[in-house]
């Protein structure tokens, strides 16, 4: 595969996050750019008219969308290291806990981006997320993979550093260690994991970030 | 690889457009099921340990594992039963396409059209026309993506795409009888044409509910609401 691969995201985006870690899991060589989401480039836009977000990655010119569909090309185009089990009982499994991750994760950026009765929502949204997660996802288990991390491990990565984040900018904690024993584990060892912990944001560089952008949201949605 | 073998059970409802999606795979593949017809108001506790986390229809049982959600089954069979027909395209760019335009649908189309069947009067026709301005996009973006073929079929066969869409969209005239207005009109002629085309495939017209039937459920669940 010696065709040009381009990332186009950026730097605080767990979503951008997840195809740079699967890229790297797998030794793949690319091109990365931070795209300013106020100005995108006309590359992005044409890339993704449909969505206009990152991440995009190009391969040899052409453009695939949204994290986990970029995932699911990486691993059929780089089948070295592979982030998906091989049986397909496991893969479908694998599946379920992505589609659940896509579904419910908003959740926790609505308890982030709003206030009110709203935020009260989706702090239960995001609580029974959590508690499904506990029950049902890491019985057993060191990593959602196994004993090694694959792609629903990268799918719940916002947990690991992201979840964490809006709660300390919120005030409201939503990830007890004593209630949730098994993902409080499973973050430790996530963020252990040498090619996440080398890639995940700088915490105190988020911590900055999203609290101004909060502020900002916040702001906006009084005004208006 | 081997074939596969052991029981395969489909829990559905028949009014679902998720498990008419499974139906379609199994059938195309050749996989024999059994069918469970899950009554929804009062669901067996059999169906709950299977689905515990969404306890939603279709669930599909095979050498008793439980698989869910209609588009993980679909993938599911595709790699649990190595026959012809293929579901999705060789090509990984391609497939990356195909399932980009399903959770498209999905995401969007699918409770558009949810939007339209519960509202009234003007919130209805904001609904129909905000639902086909996201036809629009699918229609221009297929168009884009798949440009010259229909990647609804594999040559002459059912897709994946097709049974994704088709499972919903296939219905519409029931729809439009029970509701008394056009769920997808003129304003998007190529989507239209798409589902008449994948409703003129034998295996859809036998696998989708009866057409008086569902008029008649649809209408008895609009006359609840």
């Amino acid at each position: 595969m010696g065709e040009e691969v381009i990332l186009h995201g950026t730097w605080a985006s767990p979503f951008s996050c997840r195809v740079i870690w699967a890229l790297k899991l797998k030794g793949i060589p690319y091109e990365y750019i931070e795209e300013d989401l106020s100005n995108k480039s006309s590359q992005l836009l044409q890339h993704n008219p449909v969505h206009k977000k990152i991440p995009v990655l190009v391969h040899g010119g052409k453009a695939t969308c949204e994290s986990m569909i970029i995932l699911e090309y990486v691993e059929e185009m780089w089948p070295q290291n592979p982030l998906l089990p091989t049986d397909p009982c496991e893969r479908a499994d694998a599946r379920f806990w992505i589609k659940f991750a896509e579904e419910k994760g908003p959740a926790m950026w609505t308890v982030y981006r709003t206030s009110g009765e709203e935020q009260e929502k989706a702090v239960k949204d995001t609580l029974e997320m959590l508690r499904a997660i506990e029950a049902h996802g890491l019985v057993d288990k060191k990593y959602f993979g196994g004993d090694k991390i694959g792609i629903v491990d990268i799918a719940f990565g916002q947990i690991a550093q992201w979840l964490g984040v809006i709660e300390d900018i919120v005030g409201v904690k939503l990830l007890e260690a004593h209630k949730f024993p098994r993902l409080h584990a499973w973050i430790k060892n996530f963020k252990e994991v040498p090619i996440i912990k080398e890639n995940l944001p700088d915490r105190d560089e988020m911590m900055v970030f999203f609290k101004h952008f909060r502020e900002m949201l916040l702001t906006s949605s009084r005004d208006s | 690889m081997e074939e596969k073998k052991g029981e395969v059970v489909l829990f559905g409802t028949w009014t679902s457009a998720f498990c008419t999606r499974v139906e379609l795979a199994l059938k195309l593949k050749g996989i024999p099921y059994e069918y469970v017809e899950e009554d929804l108001t009062n669901k067996s506790e059999l169906f709950l340990s299977l689905n515990p986390v969404h306890k939603k229809v279709p669930v599909l049982v095979h050498n008793g594992k439980s698989i869910a959600e209609s588009l993980i089954i679909l993938e599911y069979i595709e790699e649990g039963w190595n026959t012809t027909p293929k579901l999705l395209p060789e090509d990984p760019c391609q497939r990356a396409k195909v399932r980009f335009w399903a959770n498209y649908f999905d995401q969007k189309i699918v409770p558009s059209f949810y939007i339209i069947f519960g509202s009234k009067d003007k919130e209805r026709e904001k609904a129909i026309e905000d639902s086909s301005q996201l036809l629009k996009v699918f229609e221009e973006g297929i168009e884009k993506d798949f440009p010259g073929q229909s990647p609804f079929f594999n040559g002459e066969i059912l897709g994946y795409l097709g049974i994704v869409i088709g499972s919903h969209a296939c219905n519409y005239q029931a729809v439009d009888e029970a509701i008394g207005v056009a769920i997808i009109s003129e304003k998007n002629p190529k989507f239209l044409s798409w589902v008449n085309t994948l409703k003129n495939c034998p295996l859809m017209g036998e696998t989708l509910p009866p057409h008086d039937k569902l008029v008649a459920r649809l209408s008895a669940r609009l006359k609840s609401t």
